[in-house]
């Protein structure tokens, strides 16, 4: 049984300090289990969220040493591998978002930006038919937890706080899931360039790297949908050809 | 007097699942007013972790499979305990239901033809699972969300309801809420509840569950004066995780085994040959080459002519059959059994078929599941009791509280199968909401009761003011050590009489605990109050597995080693609240009409 320190956030809206926790780790530990070690046999009232403790809910994300990640599915061997010798693991809320209480955040307006997006619309008619080719690229964004770590670390959010702008990956997933399903009727690219403003979006990949459900956010969901939006907007041939040939596309 | 905001609705359904959510759909399509209330974030429900797939006689992937067949597979499955007539609206509504998820955005895995692909599990005579890699669940609950956002369906994320208002008749009338972020008190007047709160194996310590699993629809409903039967079955999934310990009891898929898995003792045995129960003696195949054909045969798309590998047996036969190795000194090195796929699927198919698992023992137990072999465990994972409810409208013996889901018992008996579960949320999640709103019309909105509401808001908020008590965590965390060690998977006279002793030793404990005095967001404050649930229901599933004496499904006594052939063949276990005493009587099952008798076969040998 190995002794260590760390450092956890507490306070609330914000006011707050890091708090020092000693603790005993277990073999095979994630940071969750050291949070859970703390509530039940330190501080009862430390806040975190939490629900199934193996990667699929996208629940309990924090700042670990800075970085952004799910803390069950992060271990604690190689959080200690990480850290200098001469430093401290840290464990802070997720900063884009309103702090509530100790790794807490706000993170309601994710699902404000959910409702925001106009739900799938496919034939009426049941069993629909398309391949499982078809079928892999619309589920490759259906993989997406909620963790919004992806938003956590998106600088237009997170640093540039333009919520009310840029809907970030998240958003970006789920319209990329709905424009790419195989029947899918809805048009949504005025909406992904005005209402979600993916303009914002400079593809420096930094919430590729950090998804925890392995999703290629910039190159599969982002791109593609920008290169829907050039093509509708910014090409004056496929311009002038749809007026030539009437069809009702919406700008 | 205490502060706290009122609501109205038409219809309040507690629980954001899959069962909740496809009821509030259901209920705002009949034109309900209609509210969710959910402990968590919408999306994080416990349904999110469901991996295998939902069982509905689609025929995609077998065109030999239908209603009947899967009525029978439940049944028997079911040990004949379940009440015939949820099992017969389940096989037959599940496949409308599984085809409408599809219209509202799920993108199930395709067969080569484009439609729901569909895979093995144990107990089911044809592949039936509809699918999306070992992340069903996840597919299920965005896609219903997704539905529910748009349906008009006001949510309440992040509040955990305490008490059921009722009226002087008992009829449900609403209920009183906290909000879990700034602890503010709610109460809302509703005339139809919904209870989809899923279920109660928090209280064992080695759990599938998440935090939420603390049996609160179970004793919302029992301190409201509803019945619930069947709490002795609790079902251990044969496959948890069981190293390292941080991590023991997370679910593996049977979806490993549906896709050519098998189980090995330290010998290297496949001892699930020698583990077959007479009552499906015949079923599955006697040899290894045999099973490794059927393999074949399924993993290339061919119909399969030879019998299964017995790895696909029920859960509760599997589960004990792992625990029998382990007693007898054929365990894991780390006390399990081996689970290999490396052996038998290529790791590309691997990969794509077990993605979540490949990545969850890579990353949590530093295990190469295309390369060597899983060690798993029995964990507690599902319980079939439950509320006792109408098989047509999921009402409850209250009137105006419905139950639907895993709060809700009798479609699955002693044991439920693996893939019931996903179709069991969405068939009655929707009966639920539908007849619920249906009552609703034309009538008044129930007033409030102030002395009722303000008399719940001091429980909730006495224990802020407790001093020098016990850390909630730490009765929590010996509950469960208790339950896990006295009413786990191998039961005895004994040791459940202890615990029913050492229960009431543990409420008198949860009410002296001290969470600190902070409403905000305050975790240990939100156990202290989840708390007084666990043993509840604690007790409650350890009185019917006192009572029942024969072993059955998910219910094993090693007292009463085999099933009954007399009396608990056909009996149900009725639990309710007499004044604070939890109290059980029994009840004659009601058999199915002799059209659908015709289609069980009874004539073998129950286990």
């Amino acid at each position: 049984m190995t002794e260590i320190k760390m450092k956890v956030f507490r306070g609330e809206e914000g006011e707050g300090e890091l708090v020092d926790y000693e603790l005993e780790l277990d073999e095979g530990m994630v940071l969750l289990d050291t949070i859970h070690r703390i509530q039940h046999e330190q501080d009862a009232d430390l806040s975190c969220r939490w629900n199934c403790k193996a990667g699929k809910c996208g629940s309990c994300s924090a700042e670990i040493n800075g970085k952004p990640r799910l803390m069950c599915m992060t271990r604690m061997s190689d959080v200690i591998e990480e850290t200098p010798e001469d430093e401290v693991i840290t464990v802070r809320p997720l900063k884009a978002f309103p702090h509530v209480k100790d790794l807490v955040s706000d993170v309601s307006w994710n699902y404000e930006m959910a409702k925001a997006v106009v739900p799938i619309k496919g034939p009426e008619e049941p069993d629909w038919e398309f391949t499982q080719f078809e079928a892999s690229r619309a589920q490759e964004f259906r993989m997406c937890i909620e963790c919004f770590i992806c938003q956590d670390t998106c600088h237009v959010l997170r640093e540039y706080r333009k919520f009310d702008e840029f809907g970030g990956p998240r958003t970006m997933v789920r319209l990329a899931n709905f424009e790419m399903h195989p029947m899918d009727q809805e048009d949504r690219i005025p909406e992904v360039k005005n209402e979600f403003g993916i303009s914002y979006c400079n593809i420096t990949k930094c919430c590729t790297d950090v998804c925890p459900a392995g999703i290629n956010i910039t190159d599969n969901a982002i791109i593609p949908l920008k290169e829907r939006v050039v093509d509708r907007y910014y090409d004056p041939i496929k311009r002038i050809w749809r007026t030539l040939t009437r069809q009702n596309v919406r700008y | 007097m205490s502060e706290y905001e009122t609501h109205e609705y038409d219809v309040v359904v507690i629980g954001a699942g899959g069962a909740g959510l496809r009821a509030a759909i259901e209920a705002a399509r009949e034109g309900a007013k209609t509210a969710i209330i959910c402990k968590s974030l919408l999306g994080k429900a416990h349904t999110v972790m469901a991996e295998g797939g939902a069982a509905a006689a689609l025929g995609n992937a077998d065109d030999r499979d239908g209603w009947k067949t899967h009525f029978k597979d439940t049944m028997k499955g079911g040990k004949y305990l379940n009440n015939w007539r949820m099992a017969q609206i389940h096989a037959k509504e599940s496949a409308d239901r599984v085809r409408e998820l599809e219209q509202w955005g799920a993108v199930f895995d395709r067969t080569p033809k484009g439609l729901i692909n569909q895979r093995n599990f144990g107990g089911h005579t044809y592949p039936r699972l509809a699918h999306v890699g070992d992340s069903t669940g996840l597919e299920i609950i965005r896609t219903l969300q997704e539905k529910g956002i748009h349906s008009g369906v006001d949510v309440f994320m992040e509040y955990t309801v305490t008490h059921l208002l009722q009226d002087d008749d008992t009829t449900c009338t609403g209920c009183v809420a906290y909000n879990r972020v700034d602890g503010a008190m709610h109460a809302y007047s509703a005339k139809s509840v919904i209870l989809a709160t899923g279920g109660i194996t928090r209280c064992w310590s080695i759990c599938s569950g998440s935090w939420e699993y603390t049996g609160d629809g179970h004793a919302l409903a029992l301190n409201a004066g509803a019945e619930l039967i069947d709490m002795e079955f609790v079902q251990f999934h044969p496959t948890g995780m069981v190293w390292p310990p941080s991590v023991r009891g997370i679910l593996v898929t049977e979806g490993v085994r549906g896709e050519g898995g098998v189980l090995k003792n330290s010998e290297g045995e496949r001892f699930m040959f020698d583990n077959v129960p007479d009552m499906f003696k015949g079923d599955h195949a006697e040899t290894e080459e045999e099973a490794t054909e059927w393999v074949r045969q399924v993993v290339a798309g061919e119909i399969a002519s030879v019998r299964r590998p017995p790895e696909l047996l029920t859960r509760d036969v599997v589960a004990k059959a792992i625990n029998k190795e382990v007693a007898e000194g054929r365990g894991s090195t780390h006390g399990g059994a081996y689970l290999d796929i490396a052996n038998q699927r290529s790791a590309e198919e691997i990969i794509a078929k077990l993605p979540s698992m490949h990545h969850q023992f890579k990353e949590l137990a530093g295990v190469d599941i295309t390369k060597e072999p899983m060690e798993v465990g029995p964990t507690a994972h599902y319980v079939m009791g439950g509320v006792r409810v109408d098989a047509e409208t999921q009402e409850s013996t209250i009137s105006g509280l419905y139950a639907a889901g895993e709060v809700a018992s009798g479609l699955h008996g002693a044991n439920r199968l693996g893939g019931n579960s996903l179709s069991d949320l969405i068939v009655f999640g929707k009966r639920a909401g539908e007849y619920a709103a249906k009552r609703t019309v034309g009538m008044a909105q129930p007033t409030i009761d102030a002395v009722t509401v303000e008399a719940a808001i001091a429980e909730n908020l006495e224990p802020l003011s407790r001093e020098n008590g016990e850390n909630p965590g730490k009765v929590y965390d010996e509950l469960r050590d208790m339950m896990q060690a006295k009413v786990g998977i191998i039961r005895t006279d004994a040791d459940l009489k202890t615990a029913i002793t050492d229960l009431d030793d543990f409420r008198q404990r949860v009410t002296s605990t001290s969470p600190g005095p902070s409403m905000v967001y305050n975790s240990g404050w939100h156990q202290a109050l989840d708390l007084k649930n666990m043993v509840d229901i604690s007790h409650a599933c350890t009185l019917a597995a006192l009572t029942r004496t024969e072993s059955r499904g998910g219910h094993t006594r090693d007292d009463f080693p085999v099933p009954d052939t007399g009396m608990w063949s056909h009996t149900t276990n009725v639990i309710s609240k007499d004044g604070d005493s939890i109290t059980i009587r029994q009840e004659e099952l009601e058999q199915p009409p002799e059209e659908l008798e015709q289609l069980l076969d009874r004539s073998k040998k129950e286990a």
